[in-house]
């Protein structure tokens, strides 16, 4: 029964794109709705009710998870990144810049969720072949871009950082 | 004027804040005091309504109101149909609430208002409604029977039959002497299965009855026709409502409408005076958003021997669904006039009837009419080119418009202004390597390999660029299709472009400002571009039909020359010249022969002081224009595509797909590719993928994700896109249009292809979606007629494709020819 439920709440301590929040939530609530009910963080959005779209697709200590598979209680204890925590110092993060740069959204809703998972995959493959790419992203729906320029993006973005950290090293070295 | 944007790929303007996350969508929205609303659906296609019990709902926690169609039925009037396609259209009541019977399943048939979400959601679940069931009528051809009526009170389920006939219109002969006089007819019967527009963002409706206007957000590709729409259909003065369409995640069609749930949302607003919120959830978008397609096709071409078309009667059946959405009767009409495609018939007749059945309504989808005709006729060459044993892209020239004999007036009463089909297909079949994939195709045909290799043809053209006002009244479509602009100069000399038309997407405010920065010599960047708010945009139709640069970017072209000379006269007194001899270049205004001159900016600031302007002007430079075009326009192109089918498993996998498209003169070539890549793949989606299922009750089987199949990016492969550019001669800037022609061509070249892989087996059609089951089907059936292949079906649903064909066709260069 709801009345039931909706009286159970837990505190939870998460950290959210680097600020830390304490909230009193409901078990039943999503972590997806948290971050937009909650605490406002609107940029990760909701396109299914079935995990099938990765809509809300953010990181949890650094893993892309779709937020609507886990309970906000779940999340406690640990750090979780959107699309809005992306930027430091103003810049954009490398991925976001190859978006831009390739053309890789129209409408923009599937591109949070499409950003966070293809961070997520070149961290796991730094030079991915479109195989690797198509594969990596088969959780994440668009339906506007017909992903070719998705693809474009997440393999620049994995050049870029190559190469930056080819340099950071050079740097380092010197 | 030195042009420096048009043509460029600018990167969009828009992206910033859609990868920041820095986003708008009306499900964004929060407003203080705001409730939340959730539906009741009917779980039963087709029933009455006897009783309905909400006291258990009404008292559960957080709950504000509960609404019935009873509840509502004095003020909610009947959801609007624009485009009665006869005098004589049989239509049923719309209730947003159904009132005491229900057509589909997923109609509303209650909304619970609570303070949270969560609260309405679970009080619905409370709510005790007893329905009668009724006998569902579900197939088009049962439809047309009248045996089992989708609403009884009508007494039949034909809304109305519409025709074509060119020996009428006096275009063309008369078709039925054309085909009996004929060496060849092609009988055929296709069937244009439903689909799910899918756009990502599910709808959401704001709306906010406080202050002077009642505000509606909502997920819309239309608030100018949603603002006019609601003001009619629920008597609310139109001055008193505005409609802003926020950031909006896709529409394809599908937003084209004036929902239920808009409707509702309005109506708890008014009741409760609090700010309401409605967002559905996927499965509810799946469920009662409308559909698209849903066609039985029956069709008979004439031929001569040397395959030369002489004439095709096309006989439709269309599904509207259980109601008539926005523009759903009109749908299947915009196909009329592109049967004949970029042929030429010495007969034609289209004749169709609109039927209901016990489905969610259908309406209009990317390209509306247009892919079904374009799938019909395309199939049909393609199957005459296999009955003459001729190549299909030599049938498809014996029967086209050469490029000399532009313009061109059709046998389905168009004139086609520009096009060269030979430049585009030569272009095309050199990027594809048609005649190597030929040879390999018969080798391996001749080999009986276990995977054979099809190519698919597929030509097309379209009319583009909704429309002509006057065409449309021809049609009996209630409004016109002119578009509206507005361009104000900043005293600052920035410059603000109001459009009309409503972008979800497509890069309107990139692709608006370059326009604008060539026509007045200002930078890209100091010009701002308003839309899809109709206290800002006062006056607008809005985006769909591949409509907004051909007719919305031309308004902008207008109103910017306006204030061009507006600004002429200004500067002709400050320089104390003639405005004769005022010359306008790159932003600046200069004595002719003199090296003295006023930026428009400078004229901009003096026109806003205002201290020293020529007698008798109006202190501003900011200037509206409503354009009107005067014709369609009718890109084209030519799509190939490589099919590989597994005839034991009947998995079919797209290993090469390359189009020339040509769209006459190009904006944007960056967001000219996304829009083609995008449209191939919902093309290509209804030819392998897309369906929707219902069961003999008539519940959608395939509500969600898991059952709907939009392709993710593992199932696909790239494309090498290319143009050939024939600009469009009834417009100034020369543009056709570019948003549904991926989606028109595709479909046809991939069926085609994978029927030329296996026609020598024995197949002769395959229903789309061409499931792996459906290819195995239709082999085990071949087969059984003598030829093909024996084995065990198989279980997949969706063609799953290994790396080496999806990597072969990547990579060629896409879309830098110009
Ligand atoms: S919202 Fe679709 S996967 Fe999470
Ligand atoms: S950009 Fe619209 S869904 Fe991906």
């Amino acid at each position: 029964m709801a009345t039931a439920q909706s009286t159970r709440t837990t505190s939870i301590t998460v950290e959210v794109d680097d600020m830390t929040y304490t909230d009193v939530v409901e078990p039943r609530m999503l972590l997806v709705q948290y971050l937009r009910e909650r605490l406002g963080k609107t940029g990760t959005l909701v396109g299914c009710d079935t995990t099938n779209c990765g809509a809300c697709t953010v990181h949890l200590d650094g893993q892309s998870v779709k937020s609507c598979t886990m309970f906000a209680v779940q999340a406690d204890g640990h750090a979780v990144t959107t699309i809005e925590g992306l930027a430091q110092g103003g810049e954009l993060h490398p991925m976001q810049k190859a978006f831009h740069e390739k053309h890789a959204l129209q409408c923009g809703f599937c591109t949070p969720g499409m950003i966070m998972q293809s961070i997520d995959l070149i961290k796991e493959h730094p030079d991915p072949d479109e195989h690797t790419v198509r594969d990596g992203l088969e959780g994440n729906l668009c339906r506007c871009t017909g992903y070719q320029n998705i693809v474009a993006a997440v393999q620049e973005a994995a050049r870029t950082t190559r190469e930056s950290a080819v340099s950071t090293t050079e740097e380092g070295a010197a | 004027m030195t042009v420096t944007e048009i043509g460029s790929p600018r990167r969009r303007k828009e992206d910033q804040r859609l990868i920041t996350g820095r986003t708008r969508y009306t499900d964004n929205i929060v407003l203080p005091g705001m409730l939340h609303l959730a539906m009741v659906r009917s779980p039963f296609a087709h029933a009455t309504i006897t009783a309905i019990d909400t006291h258990d709902a009404t008292s559960s926690p957080g709950v504000v109101a509960v609404l019935t169609g009873r509840d509502v039925a004095d003020e909610q009037g009947s959801l609007p149909c624009a485009w009665p396609i006869t005098p004589d259209q049989k239509a049923p009541p719309h209730p947003a609430i159904a009132v005491d019977h229900v057509a589909f399943a997923g109609e509303v048939v209650a909304c619970v208002i609570a303070r949270s979400a969560a609260e309405a959601r679970d009080a619905i679940e409370l709510i005790d409604i007893d329905y009668d069931e009724l006998p569902v009528v579900l197939d088009l051809e049962e439809a047309l029977t009248d045996a089992t009526l989708a609403h009884p009170d009508l007494g039949t389920n034909k809304s109305a039959t519409w025709v074509f006939d060119s020996a009428e219109a006096g275009t063309g002969d008369d078709v039925a002497q054309v085909l009996a006089a004929s060496e060849l007819v092609l009988e055929r019967t296709y069937l244009q299965q439903r689909l799910i527009p899918a756009f990502m963002e599910p709808r959401s409706t704001v709306v906010d009855p406080t202050g002077e206007q009642i505000t509606m957000w909502s997920a819309t590709q239309v608030p100018h026709l949603l603002r006019l729409m609601l003001a009619l259909t629920l008597s609310i003065p139109e001055g008193k409502v505005r409609v802003v369409a926020p950031d909006v995640g896709g529409g394809f069609g599908g937003k084209l409408q004036v929902t239920p749930e808009e409707v509702i949302t309005m109506l708890a607003a008014r009741r409760t005076g609090k700010p309401c919120k409605y967002t559905e959830t996927r499965s509810e978008s799946l469920m009662a958003a409308h559909h698209g397609r849903g066609q039985v096709q029956r069709l008979k071409l004439g031929a001569t021997r040397e395959g030369i078309v002489t004439g095709l009667s096309v006989d439709l059946l269309a599904d509207m669904g259980a109601y008539l959405g926005l523009v759903t009767p009109g749908v299947p009409i915009l196909g009329a006039f592109m049967y004949n495609s970029i042929y030429k018939f010495a007969a034609y007749r289209f004749s169709c009837t609109n039927l209901f059945t016990n489905k969610a309504w259908t309406d209009a989808y990317r390209g509306a009419g247009r892919p079904e005709a374009t799938f019909a006729i395309e199939r049909l060459m393609d199957d005459l080119a296999h009955e003459l044993d001729m190549d299909p892209v030599e049938l498809r020239r014996k029967n086209w418009i050469k490029h000399e004999e532009f313009p061109f007036s059709t046998i389905a009463c168009l004139e086609y202004d520009s096009g060269n089909y030979e430049a585009a297909t030569d272009r095309a079949l050199e990027l594809f390597g048609y005649d190597d994939l030929c040879a390999e195709r018969d080798r391996r045909r001749a080999a009986g390999d276990r995977v054979q290799l099809g190519i698919g043809v597929s030509t097309f053209t379209e009319m583009c660029g909704l429309a002509p006002s006057r065409v449309l009244g021809a049609l009996s479509y209630a409004a016109g299709g002119w578009e509206h602009a507005q361009v104000r100069v900043l005293p600052t000399g920035a410059v603000e472009v109001v459009t009309g038309v409503s972008g979800h997407g497509q890069g309107h405010e990139t692709a608006w400002s370059q326009i604008v920065a060539d026509r007045l010599g200002v930078p890209f960047d100091s010009i701002e571009v308003l839309h899809g708010d109709t206290q800002t945009s006062q006056k607008g139709l809005d985006t769909y039909g591949s409509r907004s640069l051909v007719v919305g970017g031309m308004a902008v072209v207008a109103a910017a020359d306006k204030v061009i000379e507006k600004a002429r006269t200004v500067a002709a007194h400050l320089l104390e010249a003639s405005t004769d001899d005022i010359e306008f270049a790159e932003g600046r205004f200069s004595v002719r022969g003199t090296d003295q001159g006023l930026a428009l900016g400078e004229i901009a600031f003096a026109t806003f002081s205002a201290h020293n302007l020529p007698d008798g002007f109006e202190p501003s430079l900011d200037s509206d224009a409503t354009f009107d075009p005067e014709n369609f326009s009718f890109p084209h192109g030519t799509h190939l595509a490589a099919m590989e089918v597994d005839t034991e498993t009947g998995e079919v996998t797209l290993r090469k797909y390359v189009c020339v498209d040509d769209i006459g003169n190009v904006i944007n070539p960056m967001i000219v590719d996304g829009q083609v890549h995008g449209g191939l793949v919902q093309g290509i989606a209804q030819a392998l993928f897309e369906e929707a299922v219902h069961d003999e009750s008539g519940t959608l089987v395939s509500g969600s994700f898991v059952d709907y199949l939009v392709p993710s990016a593992a199932d696909l492969p790239s494309f090498t896109t290319d143009r050939t550019v024939t600009p469009s001669t009834t417009n100034a800037l020369g543009v056709k249009g570019v948003g549904e022609a991926g989606t028109i061509a595709s479909t046809p070249a991939i069926v085609n292809g994978v029927l030329d892989a296996i026609r020598h087996l024995g197949v002769q059609d395959i229903a789309m979606p061409c499931s792996p089951h459906r290819v195995w089907k239709a082999l085990q059936d071949g087969a059984s007629k003598g030829l093909g292949a024996e084995e065990p079906v198989p279980d997949r649903v969706a063609p799953e494709q290994d790396a080496g064909p999806m990597n072969s066709s990547g990579n060629l260069p896409t879309g830098d020819f110009q």
